[in-house]
């Protein structure tokens, strides 16, 4: 019978993905009845709840990258990074809101990663939304536990001489990593070195891009 | 002028903002925040008292003990300083 396992397959050979449509849980109906109930009752509106959701949509890690290559360029915003890092991103226009923010410098000899193992603390006035796996029991609970392993699936290995610190975003305190600036990119612009700054190289769990375009 | 301290080793009910695998054990601490409003008060709407936050670091070693895949590795996690005592 024609019945084998091509049917599960798109024509571009992947499975099939099931659709969602499934009874909506307690709490998703719970949020949809209080939401309306607010449209309802004029505390807020449509337009309102819209252009929030707008705005955390537009949060992106070229905000964070800015941040990085503001500090490989600008050693008096650097300094005041090292101070308080929240009043020298909120002058950036980037406000970490009630938390507070603090950048972590990797170096030659020190590699900082960032996790969560109470719930998915993440800098998302910096980064923007968090990835899935950021929010994954597995992230979570093997970054404090075996961080060399977690970092080498990500494909950063590290030597024996480097220390890893890992940053576990327990209460009122967001992180995010500075990573080390490339060697090969004196004099480069603000803008050429965001480029070279990844999301993951933010976390911990990457390192930004060579300037030769590796 | 650094500062030895032990993480509580209870484990009461409640919303606790200190994770379960740093109770009982001791680190430095690496930088004094807040103050900043219980969590655990905070998250049943109660009157929340403000509290000294404190940064503090921990070996891999002590954490996890011999299972510590780089014991001088670090972890550093922020703890109320309702959770921690002189060490």
């Amino acid at each position: 019978m024609p019945h084998d396992h091509h049917d599960h397959l798109s024509p571009s050979g992947h499975p099939f993905r099931a659709d969602d449509d499934v009874p909506l849980s307690y709490w998703q109906t719970m949020e949809i009845a209080v939401r309306e109930l607010l449209i309802a009752k004029g505390v807020t509106t449509a337009r309102e709840i819209a252009s929030q959701i707008e705005a955390m949509d537009a949060r992106s890690p070229a905000n964070g990258a800015a941040v990085v290559a503001r500090m490989w360029s600008d050693p008096a915003f650097c300094a005041q990074m090292r101070v308080d890092a929240s009043a020298a991103t909120r002058e950036m226009g980037f406000d970490v809101g009630p938390m507070k923010l603090i950048a972590v410098e990797n170096t030659a000899d020190l590699h900082n990663v960032i996790v969560c193992t109470l719930c998915s603390c993440y800098p998302r006035n910096l980064l923007g939304l968090p990835p899935d796996w950021y929010k994954s029991r597995a992230y979570r609970s093997r970054t404090v536990r075996e961080p060399r392993r977690v970092l080498a699936e990500f494909g950063v290995t590290l030597p024996d001489g480097v220390e890893i610190r890992v940053h576990d975003s327990t209460a009122d305190m967001r992180y995010i990593v500075i990573p080390a600036r490339p060697a090969g990119t004196e004099n480069w612009s603000e803008d050429a070195l965001a480029a070279l700054v990844t999301r993951d190289s933010m976390i911990g769990t990457g390192l930004p891009k060579s300037p030769e375009g590796g | 002028m650094v500062e030895r301290v032990r993480v509580r080793s209870d484990m009461p009910p409640g919303h606790i903002r200190t994770p379960a695998y740093l109770r009982g054990k001791t680190g430095l601490i690496e930088r004094r925040l807040g103050p900043f409003p219980n969590p655990e008060q905070l998250a049943y709407r109660q009157p929340a008292t403000p509290l000294a936050l404190l940064r503090v670091r921990f070996t891999m070693a002590e954490i996890w003990g011999a299972a510590a895949e780089t014991p001088t590795d670090t972890l550093e996690a922020e703890i109320y300083a309702h959770w921690l005592e002189p060490a």
